[in-house]
């Protein structure tokens, strides 16, 4: 299979005032170190790493939100210019528009891609139903509930029809039985669209459940610590693959990444506190 | 079953929507007997000998002097002459205030220059301005309709600019990712998000145009109502001078109905306190 995304030793380096040094000083931050990896078109990977190791910040990149201080990243093997519809990003605190209905704003990036409004309508109705909320086409965002929003957010970025699509930990702020729901759902649109998926995670057991491939990050500055074929990935959804003794190998085994990492980075953070 | 949900679906709605008119009548008859209460002790309090009836005129006599105004015509006459100047300071604020508003948010260098002077006017009282007013335009329409302008001008414009410069930068970056250039952004995401905030502007400056105008037109005017309620203390026509002010309550209550109840249209989207 050929390579929808490519990461080729992607660094970001902020700059960020120094509240140590005098007033002006600022001091260089690297967010992420020489990032490599790539991801294969249709492939559904997860990404799991330590708060603050640079996730959000991979995302931005590849998003086009923001640029590489180094390296280079490319989609179908160009690199990337600017933000644009070929990728879609559900953020993690939803990022509806509040003042646009359900389906106004699953038609948002359809009016950005220029389709005539009649269509529009048909597509955000599709999608509506694709995610299970047909009937709450006119609500407003703060009359839906957090899965609710959830999910609009995610039509709102299928009905666009993106190659790729990038979500920043959707599930985080959901219950646990909302959040199993709309893992199954995921996957049942994943394997009906067949779109790249790159889906970040805090949660490991939702990285199995996901992910074709697992990516384990290192605490900050983040590189991939570890790639991870998941052996369990024989996808039947109607099966209970949390209880196979292979759901709890891959589980323990980026479990025991993780938490070299967890150590790491709250020794460093202790070490800053007290400097 | 099938019985199950129909009864449900019938008996659920029926009690819940009698009490709910019921207690809108309720309210509505609770205010009107506050406001009779009120009107009673108006009414009893002067000729009790509570207070000094030629200063305090009983609510009947009041009314009647009211009506002989109302029916001269002079009442219409003053009503009139306030609500143009309000209304025309008003309105000017808006044209002058929202546009301005927007593009010092808009352009950080134009917010940042102009932030002092802004600050400067902001706590500048409109009515320690009044005589540089008469002074430069004289007594005519033309001071006192810059005056209400001065006065209207600051809460739409500071409200702009803080509508503006506060969006969610979540949404901004929504909105960028899927592919917004900065003009689409600005009349797609800035300005609806704005609006409800421009708003609260709006009705703020509504109750100043009319507390400045008045004052105005006590220190020199030839009509409108601040001039009647001058005119008619120093003439000691004590209960046409109390119909005048009066007269402003309820100008005041008709224009911050109006301005809420657009207000209330134009953010139907957002959470409503109130319920
Ligand atoms: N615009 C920015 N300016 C300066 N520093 C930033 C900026 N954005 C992110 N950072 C820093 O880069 C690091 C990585 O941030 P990022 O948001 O990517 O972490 P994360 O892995 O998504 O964390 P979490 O799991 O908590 O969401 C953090 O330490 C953060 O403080
Ligand atoms: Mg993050």
């Amino acid at each position: 299979m050929t390579d929808k995304i490519q990461f080729n030793h992607v660094s970001k380096v902020f700059t960020i005032r120094d509240s140590n040094e005098r007033k002006n000083g600022i001091k260089e931050f690297t967010a992420i170190n020489n990032v490599h990896f790539s991801v294969k078109v249709g492939e559904f990977l997860t990404l799991v790493g330590p708060s603050g190791c640079g996730k959000s910040t991979l995302l931005d990149l590849l998003g086009g939100l923001t640029k590489p201080t180094s390296g280079q990243i490319l989609i179908d093997g160009k690199p990337i210019k600017g933000p644009g519809l070929d990728r879609g990003i559900v953020f993690q605190q939803y990022a509806l528009f509040p003042w646009k209905t359900a389906m106004g704003n699953i038609e948002f990036g359809l009016e950005a891609k220029e389709i005539p409004k009649k269509e529009r309508t048909e597509i955000a109705r599709h999608f509506l139903a694709l995610v299970g909320l047909s009937g709450f086409e006119n609500r407003y965002p703060h009359e839906l509930s957090g899965g609710m929003k959830q999910r609009i957010a995610i039509a709102r970025s299928l009905a666009y029809e993106p190659d790729v699509l990038l979500m920043d930990e959707p599930f985080a702020a959901l219950d646990a039985q909302t959040r199993e729901t709309l893992q199954t759902e995921l996957l049942r649109i994943w394997e009906k669209t067949k779109k790249t998926i790159i889906f970040i995670t805090h949660g490991i057991d939702e990285a199995v459940y996901l992910g074709e491939r697992i990516a384990v990050m290192t605490s900050r500055p983040g590189t991939i610590k570890q790639m991870i074929q998941n052996p369990i990935h024989s996808r039947n959804l109607d099966e209970d693959i949390r209880s196979t003794p292979g759901f709890a190998q891959a589980r323990h085994q980026i479990w025991d990444l993780l938490r070299e990492e967890v150590h790491q980075s709250q020794a460093f953070e202790r070490k800053n506190e007290t400097a | 079953m099938a019985n199950v949900n129909k009864s449900v679906t019938v008996t659920i709605p029926a009690p819940g929507r009698i009490p709910f008119s019921f207690h809108w009548l309720q309210k509505l008859l609770k205010q009107t007997v506050v406001m009779m209460v009120l009107l009673f002790l108006w009414e009893v309090a002067p000729r009790m000998g509570l207070v000094d009836q030629t200063f305090f005129p009983p609510f009947s006599i009041v009314a009647e002097g009211w009506w002989g105004l109302a029916v001269s015509g002079d009442l219409y006459d003053h009503f009139l002459a306030s609500i143009l100047r309000s209304l025309s300071g008003f309105g000017l604020a808006i044209l002058i205030g929202i546009p301005l508003g927007l593009v010092i948010g808009w352009y950080p260098l134009a917010n940042e220059l102009l932030n002092p002077v802004l600050e400067l006017f902001r706590n500048t009282a409109a009515l320690a301005l009044l005589p540089v007013f008469i002074l430069l335009l004289g007594i005519g329409e033309t001071s006192k309709i810059a005056i209400v302008i001065f006065a209207c001008l600051f809460p739409i414009l500071l409200n702009t600019i803080n509508a503006v410069r506060n969006v969610d930068l979540l949404l901004i970056r929504s909105a960028k990712s899927m592919g917004l250039g900065s003009t689409q952004l600005f009349y797609k995401v800035i300005l609806p998000a704005s609006i409800p905030t421009i708003f609260t502007g709006i009705r703020m400056s509504g109750s100043a145009s009319i507390l400045v105008l008045i004052a105005a037109e006590m220190v020199g005017a030839k009509e409108g109502l601040g001039y009647l309620i001058s005119y008619t203390q120093m003439n000691f026509q004590i209960p046409e001078m109390y119909a005048g002010i009066i007269t402003i309550a309820l100008l005041g209550l008709i224009l911050n109905f109006m301005l809420v109840s657009i207000e209330k249209k134009l953010s139907k989207w957002k959470e409503n306190a109130n319920g």
